[in-house]
């Protein structure tokens, strides 16, 4: 079993279907994918390259923008994509 | 498809045939709570009931009476304190509208804590030895009514948990029975694509606004919801964002079952009318949970991708999780292993069925781990404030 999971052609991130090391290379999709840092068990991967504030898609559907370039093979949560929605904290700016 | 379960003289059955003492308010709860260890019954500690104003008094009017008048329940005595918001005689009539035996009783009239005590223990034993002459009959699968939640969610939620039951919930329906789909806060971010299955526009933009209030609420509070939702527990597991949350607990309702309504929250689930229906409750597992078996849900099904206890204290709780080391952590309190799609050790449709035999052995009588636990988790959804 392939050890990342890409839910609709869409998307651009996986998820780990285990831990991944740092400079691990996957083979996916018939290209191979170096993991860039160590990603814990279902958390999620970078398939390609997403420009800063562009869309992350899982599902085929938009789970938030990127708040940072994020490159493939890099780890995707918190800390480099946002949510668009219960942004209380931006009211001011809508 | 058959099933056994307790005929209610207003044409509803139940699983099971549970004896409720309801306080009022948060004053009866300690009385209601003596009474019920006394006679083997059930008591729904809750700490509201007074100075409660609007929608939100309304609410938890209907919660109380919801519960009374859900078939799990074979009979009910409300305990007041007199004085409250909530008066026990209204729950107690409304309740009796339904045919089952209603009682109620005040601290205040009795005279104090022991003498409510005592007559308490009189009425209840009273009623439960009737509810013991009671036995199983059978009942056509379309009586019963499905409530769908989940809870401590990570990413195997989403893939495997919530698509399984959606599988099972299709099933149901397809079958005649009745399912609800909760939860509003985790629907944001995936309206779009539930809103396409409600085939009524009224019911349709029912539902879109129920979603757009609850961002509202969120949003007046002027921080991230994120947090909030996900939780820490699910940013642990891997959820990123409520949209990635939602995303995955749609799919509870799985795919193509178009909806016939949006409730309100423990608004009664028309019986007339058995399909899948969307009710108005937080992301909060027990205030959901609650709202559902409220609307006359007999039966929860529960996914869980970090692992939780939760059960309900009138209606069985079947847990399911899609992530093998959870399931392997807390195999105490889940009852169905889905987290062996995740290892390629079955496909999906299988753990679907799994849920939908697990559904029909419970409704027959079988406990869930909740029940064998004696987990009885309880609280109200509330949408005002305390005056």
């Amino acid at each position: 079993m392939n050890p990342i999971l890409k839910l609709h052609e869409k998307d651009n991130v996986g998820t780990c279907l285990r831990k991944l090391e740092a400079q691990e290379t996957i083979l996916f999709d018939e290209f191979s994918i170096t993991v860039k840092e160590c990603i814990p068990q279902y958390h999620k991967i970078a398939l390609k390259y997403i420009p800063i504030h562009n869309p992350v898609y899982k599902y085929g559907q938009i789970i938030g923008l990127a708040t940072e370039e994020i490159f493939q093979g890099d780890y995707v949560h918190v800390h480099n994509i946002e949510s668009m929605r219960g942004r209380g904290d931006k009211k001011e700016e809508c | 498809m058959m099933l056994k379960g307790y005929a209610r003289e207003n044409g509803t059955f139940g699983i099971r045939n549970h004896l409720l003492i309801i306080p009022a308010s948060v004053c009866a709860v300690e009385v209601a709570n003596r009474i019920a260890v006394k006679v083997s019954a059930i008591s729904l500690p809750h700490q509201h009931g007074c100075c409660q104003m609007g929608a939100d008094f309304r609410q938890t009017v209907r919660t109380l009476t919801g519960f009374g008048c859900n078939p799990n329940v074979g009979a009910v005595l409300v305990v007041g304190l007199g004085c409250e918001g909530i008066q026990a005689d209204q729950i107690a009539h409304e309740i009796e509208k339904t045919g089952k035996e209603a009682s109620f009783i005040t601290i205040q009239d009795c005279g104090g804590t022991t003498k409510t005590v005592e007559q308490g223990i009189h009425i209840a034993s009273k009623m439960a030895e009737n509810l013991s002459l009671m036995k199983r009959a059978t009942f056509p699968l379309n009586h019963l009514i499905l409530g769908m939640e989940c809870g401590g969610s990570d990413p195997t939620s989403g893939i495997v948990a919530n698509p399984a039951i959606g599988i099972a919930s299709d099933l149901l329906v397809s079958m005649g029975g009745s399912s609800i789909l909760s939860e509003t806060t985790e629907v944001i971010g995936a309206e779009h694509i539930l809103a396409e299955r409600f085939y009524d526009s009224k019911e349709r933009a029912k539902f879109l606004d129920m979603v757009s209030k609850v961002e509202k609420r969120a949003l007046a509070v002027g921080e991230d919801l994120r947090g909030s939702q996900p939780t820490p527990g699910n940013i642990q597991g891997g959820l990123s964002t409520i949209e990635e949350k939602s995303l995955g607990c749609m799919h509870k309702a799985g795919n193509t079952t178009p909806f016939l309504g949006a409730l309100e929250y423990g608004e009664p689930v028309p019986t007339t009318k058995p399909g899948l229906y969307f009710m108005d409750t937080p992301g909060e597992d027990i205030d959901s949970i609650t709202g559902m078996v409220a609307g006359g849900a007999q039966l929860i099904v529960f996914t869980t991708g970090r692992g939780t206890p939760t059960g309900c204290p009138i209606a069985p709780v079947i847990k399911i999780t899609g992530n093998p080391e959870t399931y392997r952590n807390m195999e105490e309190n889940i009852d169905v292993n889905g987290g062996k799609v995740i290892l390629g050790e079955c496909t999906l449709d299988s753990v679907g069925k799994e849920i939908f035999e697990k559904m029909i052995a419970v409704a027959n009588g079988e406990l869930t781990k909740a029940e064998k636990l004696g987990h009885k988790e309880f609280g109200i959804y509330r949408i005002g404030y305390t005056f």
